[in-house]
């Protein structure tokens, strides 16, 4: 419940915010520069003058949205995939797993960090390695839990009683799975969100003026003497962000 | 053991093989002519480079067909030749030599801090589950997991070094300037390996041998010594193993945050500047890195867990 409600709460800044805030999150006032918090800017500005509560909706909706193309891009081919595995078995499963132990090998950031050498500040190589990092967590609940449930006497009586593979994966295998993959759906999220703030933050990610979280701290961060509450307002998104998932994850677990 | 280091073995040449194949055709897809780059490192760019270019395409074989530069790559790969950096000349070995060293420090630091914090808040929890050490515990792990690494770093450094003015923001050299980038580390891996501890105490804690040594009259510090840490310790230490991705990453994100002169500086610079070799030799390296922890914490459960030994 309470991860539900955060996340309600965050995803709903995230999503709507952007259309019904008018202000644009590029636009530069300097006699605004660092204005403080409930004046003009609702939030305040930052030293560009520029709004913070449009550039902090703009990038909430940058990181959920990223975190959530690359929860789908990950979390439909590790499912299929380890469908496959699971239902094939032999040099199907022997080659997807030769996949994963490959991608394994290296610690996912160094993966996206490789193919980010490629073009460094680009969306396309920052969404393919999480993605390719994180459908190995998919492939394998997948495999695992699938095996054991093919096991089990009530497939055996479908496939005896001449239901096809499809039928069977969609109606009885699919329901068992979904939980689980609902709980790694949310917690890929939480791994991509952290993943695409630290990038920028060490300057390999998206490049400011992009309004994306991490980027907005390190940016703030000289000025933190004058407006310490500006830079903390990005770093507390990204943190509800972050513990939205993570408790909805756990919440469905328990 | 060799059920368990075989793998790592195979590991190791996995890591190689993929950061290889990555950087050979990062070498390759970059624009402009790789010869034409490499003369450039080599000589200063000047009037006669195209003919510097064609001696070095000659030199090193660009002129092959790609297979056998791949193999020629990799075989250059194995034996740690690393080339030399695009941006400095310096050979890449050279370089890592002295980065390694100080990401080594900070790893074991923060790793050290890390069971100083995590496993001892996560034992006095475990042994009164429901009290309020277990809740303060819980809140603390949920927190610290939520925060990314250098949002912590950056609040840490703000708190510390801006703030109370104790500890020093950045820089290398003394312990003063390892303490806040390993606590960074420390922390996040704590907030982890606390609840893992909890978990597996209370559970050593219902568990009949522990009774039963309660029961035949030892004291309460001989029964948690001898019959709870050495069992509540072999899920802790496997997951330590989970734990080495943590802290590779985070060695990247907090050398780069606290402008610490090791690997993971190195490599996010090389990315920067697309200096490939660099780049090929700092994420092998964290790669290697990686594997040997892992390979550390294999041994650890091995000699923790004698059932382990018996199967093996």
């Amino acid at each position: 419940m309470f991860g539900a409600g955060i996340l309600s709460l965050v995803g709903g800044f995230a999503i709507i915010g952007p259309a019904l805030i008018p202000a644009d999150p590029a636009a530069q006032d300097f006699s605004a520069s660092l204005a403080p918090i409930g004046g003009d800017f609702l939030l305040g500005a930052d030293h560009y003058g520029r709004s913070l509560l449009a550039r902090l909706a703009h990038g909430a909706r940058l990181s959920f949205g990223l975190a959530f193309l690359t929860m789908l891009a990950a979390a439909v081919p590790g499912v299929l995939f380890g469908l496959a595995a699971a239902w094939k078995g032999g040099w199907t499963e022997r080659f997807l797993e030769l996949t994963a132990t490959i991608v394994l090998a290296l610690p996912g950031l160094m993966l996206v960090l490789l193919l980010l050498a490629f073009a460094p500040g680009n969306y396309g190589p920052l969404f393919l390695g999480m993605s390719l990092t994180l459908w190995v967590e998919f492939y394998r609940v997948t495999k695992a839990t699938t095996k054991t449930v093919l096991a089990q006497p009530h497939i055996e009586a479908a496939r005896m009683l001449g239901f096809g593979s499809r039928y069977i994966l969609v109606n009885l295998v699919l329901p068992v799975i979904a939980p689980m993959i609902g709980t790694l759906s949310a917690f890929a999220m939480a791994t991509a969100i952290i993943a695409v703030s630290t990038l920028s933050a060490i300057s390999v990610g998206l490049q400011p003026p992009t309004p994306e979280l991490g980027s907005m701290i390190v940016e703030l961060l000289p000025y933190y003497a004058e407006a310490p509450v500006h830079v903390l307002l990005p770093a507390a998104l990204i943190f509800l962000l972050v513990l939205g998932l993570q408790s909805l994850a756990q919440g469905d677990h328990r | 053991m060799r059920n368990f280091l075989l793998p790592r073995l195979v590991q190791a040449v996995l890591v190689a093989v993929v950061v290889g194949a990555l950087c050979f055709v990062l070498m390759r897809v970059l624009p402009g002519d790789a010869a034409m780059r490499i003369a450039a490192g080599r000589y200063g760019p000047d009037a006669r480079i195209a003919e510097a270019a064609e001696k070095v395409r000659l030199e090193l074989g660009l002129d092959r067909p790609m297979a056998a530069q791949f193999l020629e790559w990799l075989g250059d790969l194995l034996r740690l030749d690393l080339g030399h950096s695009l941006v400095t000349g310096s050979p890449v070995v050279h370089e890592l030599q002295v980065q390694l060293g100080a990401s080594v420090w900070l790893a074991a630091s923060a790793l050290a801090l890390s069971v100083l914090i995590g496993p001892v808040v996560g034992v006095f929890a475990g042994l009164k589950p429901g009290s309020a050490i277990d809740r303060l515990g819980l809140a603390g792990a949920v927190i610290f997991r939520a925060i990314p690494p250098f949002v912590l770093g950056l609040v840490l450094m703000l708190i510390f070094s801006k703030q109370l003015g104790w500890l020093p923001p950045a820089g290398f050299g003394s312990p003063r300037e390892i303490l806040l980038p390993a606590l960074t580390l420390a922390l996040g891996l704590a907030a982890m390996s606390s609840r893992i501890t909890r978990n597996s105490v209370a559970a050593v804690v219902k568990a009949p041998y522990f009774a039963f040594a309660r029961y035949k009259g030892l004291q309460e510090s001989v029964v948690v010594r001898r019959h709870g840490l050495r069992n509540a310790a072999i899920p802790i230490v496997s997951y330590i193993g989970l734990q080495a991705v943590y802290l590779v990453e985070g060695v990247v994100v907090v050398e780069s945050l606290f402008a610490y002169p090791g690997i993971g500086h190195a490599l996010v610079h090389a990315v920067v500047e697309r200096d490939i070799p660099m780049v090929q030799g700092t994420a092998l390296v964290m790669g290697l890195m990686f594997v040997v922890i892992a390979a550390i914490v294999d041994l650890l459960t091995h000699w923790l867990d004698p059932r382990v030994r018996r199967t093996a």
